[in-house]
């Protein structure tokens, strides 16, 4: 391998690339040769960073240095400056909002200080279109090492990591695996769900951009621990940038025999399958997913029986979440004492979050579980941008519930964020200031509701349709105090009665947005007021001023 | 892109739905392949016509209702043609408290057109669709497969330009 | 069977492994509404009406779907569980049009029953009813999405039970409509026009078309010689439509109630199921002896001929050119009856009682005019019957026991047995030996061909020749059946094909609720109807044979071949 005296990395991942990281990149190239340093320094595409608030970033090892919104036209002023000169550029070096100067190097920022790399420990560093550099980081020694143990032990592993479901339903990994193992049957499936489609969540994307691999390499150590010699990813349509990373890896991979016939010389076989999905949320849900990947409309099926004894094409299929692969390698390198020192008790590990929202910080962030909503907002995210004050926190995404002020200081985990009333769902937060009208927002919470029930059963294709309307109704004006009751009624309906967790689930922002924001519902039925000024059809002001 | 198949010249047509017939055969032993086919027939055709799904329904043994209702299922099919370019707005929460809503109205001042309509020129079509997983930059729009993020009422104009 | 013990509503149930909450429950004769739920189909879980609590479940549950397990805790009726169930009854009321009183199904709805029974009386929810037109397309059934629940019923019946594949859910959320593909109507789409869908819906999304108008205005026509006829099946089954329990024998009533209600004479298929034995026999006999095309397939079903002209056209020629009896009476009517009663046949108006939806497509057929005229001129299902008896006030259950009219009602227990699935076999078979044969069956109970087996074999020695044969009932059987022949992997010179599960007595015309249960009470009634006649194989028909003497001449001769005989369109796989 060729020695570099130093390492350009630009994220590549969707959203810099949406901010022109494309012609940046060729740019730095076009420089570096320009100016002789082609045999010294390398420019990788990586994955993203995290910080998608300020890209295109660009950061340069080994210092580690981060710059931030760099245009085509910063760029001969960077090779010349920093690759060339040694001195870094002021004003391109990333400021955190709370504190005055630049922040030089990426492991003095507040943004990853409090950020603990497992899932994300590849992304951002290598290129994700080179097995080399994923293998360069100890890529596949975990499939080595798990195909080297006994099936039985893999699992106690990953039983022993406590890892649990990122998915949204935090199931334990462990445990699943091994229903997955002892459901009988010849043929059994790996199924990757890559569908992502819960509003703010991002997280799985960020992953399958910038270190594909790590997914691969997961989903055969439980092939080989449940018994299955074939895989399936099934992503949204949308994600095209991920599609093609994935494809490619699986090439690579299957060059290198590291997918295929007789991996590692163990006579363990396995294969892995893109299937891709054509917009519909609720093709997340693990049974309407198999559905789609039969070919079927996405409808969730019936549970029991669960996909570990009747999955896909009716096989038992073990599925997990990206993100929840993702932890696999290092939990089987590293070991399930080392993963427990992370996070908490009952849900060790990190968690990825998404950061969306009125927050200076939008992007991708990875804490140990257990972090407090308070450190998240504000000292990862940086706190509310333009002098505006918080309003309400969404955590776990759309179906997730909406907190108040007053319960900044949950930690976050599954268990206690489900004792607040709402949910660590996928991971998604979406902040909101007090610009915003709590109604309205509720009613893009029930119109994505209508808009994505898959309108199998009656609960939810009725009910999304009525919450839809009669929220509606309150930000056009035309809202009673019966209609508040009525919501809450079929909001209490419509939580446990459905055939499957969207159903259940459709009510949970809306309720919490009741509970913890009445006044405001009230302002706007009683008064005819929103007090944001949102709502259009209303007055804005005060209520009862 | 999507010319109605019947306003297709008979040759051209013939062409389109022999290509649709050929991509069913490639996908046929496949288990569940129905959506992969439905994409690629939309690929050809820009739609998915009654008589390209005869042809899918015919090759994969399915019924056609169910090859049409598998097809209204999901949001990326589209049973009638649409527009030359599908502008897609994500109207999701972290879009809407970002501006989508603004957004939106600037597409519909210069489109002419509201959500679930196509201009009378055939160029442009419009849906709002929820999140597309790029909330980082919201609000966000995708053009066919192009994503646009962090977009303002401004931006619209020069985005649409630039596809003349 | 290994078996759990229970708590439903604080009482210890006993019930097997596997069984779900609602089969428990009902065992212990605690009832949990329904509506999604049909006894013979897969569970849908969908309406969400059965939901019920179980101890340690944050949800609730769906009864329907939910399994029993050792020691559950089950609550049926707590205030969550009737919150739920009420307000899922509520929004469905909201998006349902309120024309009950209009409604073919006014009081033999599940939806209605159950809006009684859950005290549903208020509408909170704002009504936001589906804007859906209704098609009116197809001669047999009237669709109107706009009652529609979505439960898909009618779905799986089309799909897994008929194997034709119309109807479909199409669109996804608040959108979802069950129906064709494409906007098409039922008449343009592969519909066998069979009408299993209409058994199999809860409310009044499908029903038949209406003929009692027509059919009211003959019978106030005084220049009009009304004539009716009654299918096989609909002396066991009609009586349920006044309360009677199913595989009630009515014949007589039958006959007393369609006099009652004016007709000018009460004539029966059954005459003519004798009829297209002789025909269908001679033609079979045919085949073996010159090489004709086999195996040959029985044509009196026209869900059956409309399904083969679209599915298997290539078998067509397989398909006996026999009308089927309802049209070979019409035909004769018109003719023959005609003539000996010195009628214009202009004047005649033929009403056929049937159990079957298809029989309205079929007497529109433009083929079926041979007389001249159209053979036959209206079709009332057996509940349109029932509504026109009920209209006319007539109290079902008290009418005297009456018999046929001359010549046209005389009969055979053969052509009774036409009404259950194996019983046009059987009733060939029992002629067709004796013919063949000359001497007389010992045995005339053909037992392998009976019951609601899928798909039934039979073999009998006649002279030598083993005739083999196979019966189907339920077009996906027929579908099976038809391409085994397709392959060339059947070697049967004879297969009986019924559109309907069960044959004609669980026709897409007959009562509401129709089940697997009540077809086979159907069933047993139809084989005492047979067991209950002087005579019982149908060519000892004496009316038969003077139709012969007097007018026919012989099976298969030139008239025959002009009235009672007919051909078959290949139709498009789909439509377009
Ligand atoms: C409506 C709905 C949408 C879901 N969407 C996703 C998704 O996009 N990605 C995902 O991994 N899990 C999703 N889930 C959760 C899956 O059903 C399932 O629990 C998960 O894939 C299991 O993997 P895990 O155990 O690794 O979390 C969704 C669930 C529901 C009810
Ligand atoms: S709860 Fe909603 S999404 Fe889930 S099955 Fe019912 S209708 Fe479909
Ligand atoms: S009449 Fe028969 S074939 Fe036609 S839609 Fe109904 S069930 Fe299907
Ligand atoms: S038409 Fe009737 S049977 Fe079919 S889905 Fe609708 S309500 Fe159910
Ligand atoms: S919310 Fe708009 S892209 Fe995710
Ligand atoms: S009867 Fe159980 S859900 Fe419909």
């Amino acid at each position: 391998m060729r020695f570099y005296r130093a390492h350009v990395l630009v994220c590549a991942g969707t959203n810099c690339s949406l901010k022109g990281n494309r012609a940046v990149r060729e740019a730095l190239i076009r420089e570096i040769e320009g100016k002789g340093l082609g045999e010294e320094v390398k420019v990788i595409e990586t994955g993203c960073f995290g910080l998608c608030e300020q890209g295109p970033t660009i950061v340069i090892y080994p210092e580690g240095v981060l710059y931030c919104r760099a245009t085509v036209e910063d760029v001969p002023e960077l090779v010349d400056s920093h690759l060339l000169k040694g001195r870094r550029v002021e004003r391109l070096l990333y400021r955190e909002p709370t504190r005055p100067v630049a922040v030089q190097t990426v492991p003095e920022l507040d943004y990853f200080k409090k950020q603990v790399r497992v899932v994300l420990r590849n992304c951002g560093i290598i290129d994700p279109d080179s097995i080399e550099e994923y293998i360069g980081q100890g890529g596949y020694t975990a499939l080595a090492k798990a195909l080297a143990m006994k099936p039985e032990e893999v699992i106690a592993q990953v039983k022993a990591s406590g890892l649990r479901g990122r998915g949204g339903a935090g199931f334990p990994t462990g445990l699943k695996w091994e229903f997955g193992r002892k459901a009988p049957g010849g043929v059994k499936y790996v199924v990757c769900n890559a569908d992502e489609g819960e509003p703010g969540t991002f997280k799985d994307r960020l992953i399958l951009e910038g270190d594909p691999h790590a997914v691969l390499e997961a989903m055969a150590i439980a092939g080989w621990a449940i018994g299955a010699n074939y895989g399936y990813i099934y992503i949204r349509g949308e994600y095209q940038l991920s599609i093609q990373r994935l494809e490619r890896a699986i090439e690579q991979a299957r060059r290198l025999g590291l997918l295929g016939q007789n991996i590692f010389n163990s006579g363990f076989n396995f294969d892995v399958e893109v299937r891709i999905g054509a917009g519909a949320y609720v093709c997340g849900e693990e049974t309407a997913l198999f559905e789609s990947l039969e070919g079927k409309r996405g409808e969730p099926r019936i549970k029991p029986p669960y996909p570990t004894d009747v999955g896909l094409f009716g096989k038992p299929t073990v599925i997990n979440n990206v993100e929840t692969l993702a932890n696999i390698p290092p939990i089987i390198t590293r070991g399930a004492e080392w993963f427990r020192t992370l996070g908490t008790e009952k849900c060790p590990g990190t968690k990825v979050f998404t950061l969306t929202g009125d927050i200076v910080n939008e992007g991708l962030i990875e804490v140990p579980m257990g972090i407090t909503l308070r450190e998240v907002v504000y000292e990862i995210g940086g706190g509310i941008p333009n002098g505006h004050k918080f309003k309400m926190a969404q955590t776990g995404g759309t179906s997730g519930g909406c907190l108040p002020e007053a319960l900044l200081d949950v930690p976050m985990d599954y268990d206690q964020l489900a004792a607040a009333g709402s949910a660590l769902g996928s991971g998604a937060l979406l902040i909101m200031d007090d610009t915003h009208c709590i109604v309205d927002v509720a009613r893009c919470f029930a119109r994505f509701f209508l808009h994505e029930s898959c309108g199998q059963c009656i609960p939810c294709r009725e009910g999304t349709l009525q919450l839809y309307h009669l929220v509606d109704g309150i930000t056009r004006g035309t809202g009673t105090r019966q209609d508040l009751e009525l919501i809450e009624r079929l909001s209490r309906t419509m939580y446990v009665a459905p055939l499957c967790p969207l159903g259940q689930t459709a009510p949970l922002p809306i309720m919490t947005t009741l509970k913890y924001f009445k006044d405001e519902y009230l302002a706007h039925v009683d008064s005819r007021v929103c007090p944001t000024g949102t709502c259009r059809a209303l007055a804005t002001g005060h209520a009862a001023d | 892109m999507a010319v109605a198949l019947d306003k297709l010249s008979p040759d051209l047509r013939e062409q389109r739905l022999r290509e649709v017939e050929a991509a069913v055969a490639r996908h046929r032993d496949k288990p569940g392949a129905l959506l992969a086919v439905l994409k690629e027939v939309q690929g050809i055709l820009g739609y998915l016509p009654e008589e390209a799904l005869k042809k899918v329904s015919q090759g994969l043994e399915l019924p056609l209702s169910q090859v049409y209702g598998v097809a209204t299922f999901y949001t990326l099919f589209n049973t009638r043609p649409r527009g030359q370019h599908i502008i897609r707005l994500c109207e999701s929460a972290p879009c809407h408290v970002q501006g989508a809503r603004e957004v939106l109205e600037a597409l519909k001042r210069e489109l002419g057109i509201g959500p679930g309509e196509d201009t009378p020129d055939g160029k442009w079509s419009l849906e709002l669709v929820s999140c597309i997983g790029v909330c980082g930059v919201a609000p966000a729009i995708m053009i066919d497969d192009q994503v646009y993020g962090n977009l303002t009422p401004d931006c619209i104009p020069g985005i649409l330009a630039s596809y003349r | 069977m290994s078996m759990v013990t229970l708590t439903i509503d604080g009482r210890e149930v006993r019930a097997a492994k596997g069984a779900t909450i609602l089969e428990a429950a009902r065992a212990a004769g605690i009832n949990i509404p329904t509506l999604c739920y049909h006894p013979d189909q897969e569970v849908k879980a969908v309406c969400r009406i059965c939901v019920v609590e179980v101890k340690g479940s944050r949800t609730l549950q769906a009864a329907c779907a939910f399994p029993v397990a050792e020691g559950m805790v089950v609550n049926t009726q707590s205030p969550q569980v009737r919150e739920a169930r009420r307000t899922i009854l509520e929004l469905i009321v909201a998006r349902h049009p309120l024309e009950c009183l209009q409604c073919a199904r006014n009081l033999n709805c599940e939806l209605q029953t159950l809006a009684a029974q859950l005290g549903v009386r208020e509408a909170p929810f704002a009504r936001l009813e589906k804007q859906y037109v209704p098609d009116t397309s197809s001669p047999s059934l009237v669709r109107d999405p706009a009652k529609c629940v979505v439960c898909r019923r009618c779905v799986e019946t089309c799909q897994q039970v008929q194997g034709v594949g119309v109807l479909f859910p199409i669109n996804r959320g608040a959108d979802t409509v069950v129906a064709p593909p494409f906007d098409h109507g039922l008449l343009d789409a592969v519909c066998a026009m069979c009408g299993q869908c209409s058994l199999a819906c809860p409310t009044g999304a499908i029903v038949e078309q209406d003929h009692t108008r027509l059919v009211w205005q003959a019978l106030g026509d005084p220049r009009k010689h009304v004539v009716v006829q009654t299918a096989p099946a609909t002396r066991v089954t009609i009586g349920e439509e006044f309360g009677m329990p199913p595989g009630s024998i009515i014949t007589g009533q039958l006959v007393a109630a369609l006099r009652r209600l004016g007709f000018d004479r009460v004539f029966d298929t059954d005459f003519t199921a004798d009829l297209t034995i002789m025909e269908e026999g001679h033609e079979l006999i045919k085949r073996v002896k010159e090489g004709g095309r086999l195996p040959m397939f029985t044509s009196c079903s026209p869900g059956w001929i409309k399904f083969i002209e679209h599915f298997f056209p290539e078998l067509l020629p397989n398909l006996s050119t026999c009308k089927s009896p309802q049209q070979m009476f019409g035909a004769l009517t018109k003719t023959y009856y005609a003539e000996k009663q010195g009628i214009d046949p202009a004047d005649i108006f033929v009403v056929s009682i049937m159990p079957c939806t298809a029989k309205k497509f079929e007497a529109g057929r433009p083929e079926m005019t041979d007389s001249g005229f159209a053979d036959v001129d209206a079709v009332l299902t057996s509940r349109e019957l029932g509504r026109m008896l009920r209209e006319a006030g007539i109290d079902f259950a008290s009418l005297p026991e009456e018999d046929y009219d001359l010549p046209l009602g005389i009969s055979t227990g053969a052509a009774a047995i036409f009404g259950a699935t194996g019983g046009v076999m059987e009733a060939a078979l029992r002629t067709a030996y004796e013919v063949l044969t000359g001497r007389p069956l010992e045995n005339l109970e053909i037992t392998a061909v009976r019951g609601l087996d899928g798909i039934k074999e039979a073999a009998v020695e006649v002279n030598g020749l083993v005739v083999k044969a196979a019966v189907g009932h339920g077009l996906a059987n027929a579908k099976k059946l038809c391409e085994l022949v397709s392959r060339g992997q059947a070697d049967y010179h004879f297969i009986e094909i019924m559109c309907c599960p069960g044959g004609c007595i669980g026709g897409g015309g007959q009562p509401i609720p129709t089940t697997n249960a009540i077809r086979q009470r159907r069933i047993d009634a139809i084989y005492q109807v047979d067991r209950d006649m002087p005579i019982r194989k149908s060519h000892e028909n004496p009316v038969v044979r003077t139709l012969y003497e007097e007018f026919l001449g012989k099976p298969l001769g030139e008239k025959s071949h002009h009235l009672l005989h007919t051909h078959y369109v290949a139709r498009q796989r789909y439509p377009g």
